[in-house]
């Protein structure tokens, strides 16, 4: 089984995270709401395998595993 | 206009029975003459088991109701003698669109598998499936077979014995009783039977209305299924639109919760929102209108002694799918074989649970399709209903999205995984002829596969070597001999061998695989036809 990687793994962390930033310049409440629902659908898809996609569904509970 | 849905099809007459004087025992009896409790009667009439059906009413059922009829039901259809009149008046579809708003986001076409004598799918009136199968239930009682439909026959009450069912049934002659072996209570949703035992029926309401209209018009609509997802005619609502034989359409708008439903229902408030749909200069006639609500939810166990709950009786899914009708004819199909054996005493009562335990399996799989597709169609939350516009949006433009649009998982049969009546796969074949599964039907020259399966228990061997009858504790199994040259197309070979060389298949008699092995061994064979009978 793959796991989730939650150590850091982006190389230009300000970047991307600027990126987000970016992406949501202009858009009202309901569009960033709907932009965010798309990206999480396309991501979802690129990861392309359930047991990554609920460990991350798991990690973003924010609650500790025992 | 005289509407078939109108007329009498087994008029109330006076049965002997009501002048005996004292109850008269029956092998089975049905209650309902639905879809679900016709076809037990006739698959159990062509066992030569006697079966009298009971309805409260003398008609077919009102409106249409059911459109959408699969390939499995179809095949089920053609073994009891009434497929062929379905699919010649049923309508052939493959293509279906689905719209967000104002823009068709994308098509999909069912492309079904070649090699199989029926299609995916046909639409056809419920009226008309009704009507076909009391037909088969005439010609069958001018062949001499023990079959009885008795309308207005209304069962007020129910009492359960060990060695049989005692049944009060009310006529327009007054009420009277008789017993029965064997009860199977196809007597709908709201089933009486159930309330009489005194059943559970657990479930999830959905909070929502749907306005049903099935419309006459000469309109050049292609036949195609229409999905709509919020529409400018239906604001935050979904709608369908799907076409059935005789210029007949069928509309379903959602409504949402809050509504007045005799208001409605109304004509003079149904015609101005089918205007909106389909353009002003459409002219169109009303068939039939209903509102209807729906339920996902089963009966905790199907079988209560002597007593067999099989339909909607014992499940009811959302129509999202086309699984009401379509998995009560698996009901019957699973239930049919086994009551046959254990009333002529080849067979362990015990069988019987099986049924439970493998219709349990399929409703559990329909509702769970069933109630994810409501999902998806009717959100029920802020963050649901983002998501699913979300798939929406992006389905038009890339093609990941498109699998995620959920407006009706289409029923398929369900594969009995992990019944009790299964022995092992020792063959490693194909996935979808495993053990439990039900048998894909395959091109043999001028015929194909499942008509030569008919309803028995079958040996099939292809490229291997059996004995051509083989007798087990009063359960005969014949040979059907194949070799993959019978089929030059190789679906015979894709879908029963795969990469092996050859197969040996034992089939049970409503075709689903009871166990395969790569060659005919007597013993392991010998024990897993006891297995399939539940004798092990
Ligand atoms: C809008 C809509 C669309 C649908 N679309 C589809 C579809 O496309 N495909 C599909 O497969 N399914 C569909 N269904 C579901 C389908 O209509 C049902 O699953 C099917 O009718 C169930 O058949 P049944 O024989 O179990 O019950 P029913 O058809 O309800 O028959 C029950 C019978 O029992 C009789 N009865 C009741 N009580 C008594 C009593 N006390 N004594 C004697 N008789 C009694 C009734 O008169 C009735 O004739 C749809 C349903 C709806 C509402």
């Amino acid at each position: 089984m793959a796991d989730l990687i939650l150590t850091p793994n982006l190389d230009r962390a300000d970047d991307v995270y600027a990126d987000l930033l970016a992406a949501h310049e202009g858009l009202d409440k309901k569009e960033s709401d709907a932009f965010n629902a798309r990206l999480l659908l396309i991501l979802a898809n690129h990861i392309g395998d359930r047991d990554v996609l609920r460990q991350a569904l798991a990690a973003a509970t924010l609650k500790q595993e025992d | 206009m005289n509407k078939i849905f109108e007329v009498p099809l087994y008029a109330y007459e006076r049965s002997p029975d009501q002048d005996a004087p004292s109850p008269v025992r029956h092998k089975v009896v049905v209650i309902g003459a639905g879809p679900v409790g016709l076809a037990a009667a006739i698959d159990l009439a062509q066992q030569g088991v006697e079966v009298v059906v009971l309805d409260d009413n003398d008609k077919v059922s009102f409106g249409s109701r059911a459109v959408c009829y699969a390939k499995r039901p179809l095949e089920i259809l053609d073994r009891l003698g009434c497929g062929e009149p379905m699919v010649e008046k049923g309508v052939k579809w493959n293509l279906g669109k689905v719209f967000f708003d104002d823009r068709k986001v994308f098509e999909f076409d069912l492309l079904p598998e070649e090699g199989h004598a029926r299609p995916a799918f046909i639409n056809l009136q419920q009226y008309y499936f009704e009507e076909y199968l009391v037909q088969r239930v005439r010609e069958m009682q001018d062949a001499g077979a023990p079959i009885e439909i008795r309308g207005r026959n209304k069962v007020s009450a129910i009492g359960t014995h060990d060695t049989h069912v005692a049944l009060e049934i009310d006529t327009p002659e007054g009420s009277y009783n008789i017993e029965a072996d064997w009860l199977i209570a196809c007597d709908g949703a709201g089933s009486p039977a159930r309330s009489m035992l005194g059943l559970d029926f657990q479930g999830r309401v959905f909070e929502d209305n749907f306005l049903i209209a099935d419309v006459v018009m000469e309109a050049d609509f292609p036949t195609e299924r229409w999905f709509w997802f919020d529409p400018p005619f239906n604001k935050g609502q979904s709608a369908l639109l799907h076409k059935q034989p005789d210029n007949v359409w069928r509309i379903d708008l959602q409504l949402g919760w809050d509504i007045d439903k005799e208001k409605e229902k109304r004509p003079e408030n149904v015609i101005p929102r089918l205007k909106q749909m389909l353009g002003d200069d459409v002219e169109f006639e009303l068939e039939w209108v209903s509102i209807y609500t729906f339920q996902c939810r089963r009966m905790e166990s199907f079988r209560h002694g002597r007593v067999l709950f099989a339909g909607d009786a014992a499940h009811q899914v959302s129509p999202f799918g086309a699984r009401g009708a379509n998995s009560g004819l698996q009901d019957t199909d699973n239930l049919g074989w086994k009551l046959k054996l254990v009333i002529d005493g080849k067979a362990p009562e015990t069988l019987l649970d099986s049924y439970d335990v493998e219709r349990i399996h399929g409703a559990d799989e329909n509702i769970l399709n069933s109630t994810r597709s409501t999902d998806f169609i009717t959100p029920k939350s802020d963050m649901s209903r983002i998501l699913r516009d979300a798939v929406l949006d992006l389905a038009e433009v890339h093609e990941f999205a498109r699998p995620l649009v959920n407006s009706g998982r289409l029923s398929v049969p369900c594969t009995y995984d992990g019944s009790p009546l299964n022995s092992a796969d020792a063959m490693g074949g194909p996935a979808r002829t495993r053990p439990g599964s039900p048998c894909p039907d395959a091109p043999l020259g001028d015929g194909f596969l499942l008509e030569k399966l008919g309803g028995k228990f079958i040996l099939l061997t292809i490229d291997a070597e059996a004995p051509d009858l083989i007798e087990e504790d009063g359960i005969e199994v014949e040979r059907l001999a194949l070799s993959i040259k019978d089929d030059p197309t190789m679906a015979l070979k894709a879908r029963y061998l795969g990469d092996c060389e050859s197969g040996v298949y034992l089939i049970r008699p409503d075709q689903h695989v009871a166990a395969r092995r790569p060659s005919y061994d007597e013993n392991l064979f010998r024990h897993a036809i006891r297995r399939a009978t539940g004798k092990e």
